[in-house]
């Protein structure tokens, strides 16, 4: 469940979880997050909490509320936002959870119905897990839904380049910057060169004829792995697969 | 009438790099001009059994009622056959997937998405429920069709997010409609016009989350001269990319007008030709 830290220069005061949809920030009592100071108005702001997404909202408050130092409205929070408020500080804390036994099923499409009450107390527990802003049941301890994990960072690819090695454009480079890069003639004879996690890798794309690389002649819908310095023949021309340094 | 000669398709599903089973399901028939894609949901095995009930029920219902009657011929209130078809077989295949939900206990709570088209007379029917989508490449332009009912949807529909912070967002996953939940479901189905040259992809979430659309729409613009390898390279993306969720494809190119034999004389499928040609 994300959180909120409540700061006043560099001091924890509290943590504050998330747990109602709305939750007010002001200096008058009846507000969820109390901050007793002159420079909070009555209502300052609120935080909107949909799942696992959470809002803030100002009130038009007198001064202001700021988040990582710019003066806003409304603001969809970010894990790691800092909310200013005067001298205090509210820092949002929303981490993913780092990936438990069974990764896959915190990723698994629900649904979501304003009639979940109609379901088993067993189906609820197992599938739905949610807020009641939506109509839904808060399960035991009061989890939302696990959210997804960020994508995993795609490892650097070396950068790698083709040069025509015969006929009229001879010297001429190409580096494979793009995930796809097609080569040859429409119509005729066309191959795409693929860059990869793992590498770069050639596929025929259309025309009778098929590309060879390096002698071996690639076949139907196999993307076949580029090495260092292969020879592609391809429409009649013949190219150089190299990695750049 | 017969399509294969104005459709080419290819299909492709893989269970991504994660999931240790495959819950959606894809059907493809360029012939009758049906194609159908469902992303399962539910414990152990039930999301298969759901989505695969859906491809199944659905492909061979619909060859029935299209057997009978011609897509595109007109109903007495004005709707083409393909409609009428398309909302009475997704309301039978959600009240079967609901009565086996029911029924078995290890089925229960089990459901999917759906996104199916049926091409007739230069256009396109398109039926969706949840978070599955069809997108189209007509020319440069690539975007999807449908609309996703799913909470991140209607939170940008009603301004409470922006697109781009969507992306952000941490509420994915999360469909306000889908097939064999309830006894009864709400389908969206609408009718678009079809051109020559066109590109329709319908995929699961797999797909969409972990590709962007731009990525999407190079794949289709540089590979469209092989579907086959255009689906291949499109799963490997979203596989490269985590493959975190199942991830399937359909991809159908419109090679050739399929005006309705029934509709007009040669001049009007001629001016048909040349509205389209312009």
């Amino acid at each position: 469940m994300a959180k909120l830290i409540l700061c006043m220069e560099s001091l924890v005061l509290k943590e504050i979880p998330l747990n109602k949809e709305r939750m007010t920030i002001g200096r008058k009592p009846h507000n969820d997050i109390q901050i007793d100071n002159l420079a909070i108005s009555g209502e300052h702001a609120v935080v909107v909490t949909i799942l696992n997404d959470s809002f803030l909202e100002d009130l038009h408050s007198t001064n202001g509320t700021f988040i990582n130092g710019h003066a806003v409205e409304k603001h969809f929070l970010q894990n790691g936002d800092v909310i200013e408020l005067g001298k205090y500080r509210l820092k949002y804390v929303n981490e993913v959870p780092q990936q438990q036994a069974a990764p896959a099923d915190f990723e698994k499409t629900m649904v979501l119905r304003p009639d979940m009450a109609r379901q088993t107390a067993s189906q609820i527990e197992n599938k739905v897990m949610g807020d009641t802003q939506v109509g839904l049941k808060l399960p035991p301890g009061g989890a939302a839904v696990p959210p997804p994990a960020p994508a995993a960072q795609a490892p650097a690819v070396p950068r790698a380049a083709i040069q025509i090695v015969s006929g009229a454009n001879v010297g001429k480079e190409l580096e494979l910057t793009k995930t796809l890069t097609t080569l040859g003639k429409p119509g005729v004879q066309v191959a795409v060169i693929a860059r990869r996690p793992q590498g770069y890798f050639i596929t025929h794309v259309e025309g009778a004829n098929f590309p060879i690389v390096s002698g071996v002649t690639l076949t139907a819908n196999k993307p076949h792995p580029l090495k260092d310095h292969d020879i592609i023949e391809l429409a009649g021309v013949k190219m150089e697969f190299f990695l750049k340094a | 009438m017969d399509l294969s000669k104005a459709l080419e398709v290819a299909t492709l599903s893989d269970k991504g790099m994660v999931r240790s089973h495959n819950e959606d399901a894809v059907f493809a028939d360029a012939a009758a001009g049906v194609v159908i894609l469902a992303d399962g949901m539910g414990g152990y095995n039930a999301g298969e059994v759901a989505s695969g009930m859906t491809t199944a029920l659905l492909s061979s219902e619909l060859a029935k009622s299209f057997a009978a009657r011609e897509p595109d011929s007109v109903e007495a209130d004005g709707r083409r056959w393909a409609q009428v078809a398309l909302a009475t077989e997704i309301a039978r295949t959600n009240a079967a997937i609901h009565q086996a939900a029911q029924s078995q206990p290890q089925y229960a709570g089990m459901g999917t998405t759906l996104v199916t088209a049926v091409f007739h007379d230069n256009a396109v029917t398109v039926a969706h429920i949840g978070d599955s989508r069809l997108y189209r490449l007509r020319g440069e332009e690539f975007g999807a069709i449908t609309r996703d009912h799913s909470l991140l949807q209607e939170q940008i529909d009603s301004g409470v997010i922006t697109p781009e912070q969507a992306r952000h967002s941490q509420n994915k996953n999360l469909v306000t409609r889908a097939l064999g939940i309830d006894p009864a479901v709400e389908p969206e189905i609408r009718d678009y016009d079809v051109r020559p040259g066109d590109i329709y992809l319908l995929c699961s979430d797999g797909l969409n989350d972990m590709v962007e659309d731009d990525e999407i729409a190079m794949t289709l613009q540089a590979l469209s001269a092989n579907l086959e390898v255009c689906a291949m390279q499109l799963v490997q993306m979203a596989n490269d990319n985590g493959g975190r969720d199942n991830v399937s494809v359909i991809l159908v190119r419109v090679k050739e007008a399929f005006p309705a034999p029934s509709r007009g004389g040669w001049w009007a499928r001629f001016l048909a030709w040349f509205k389209l040609a312009r």
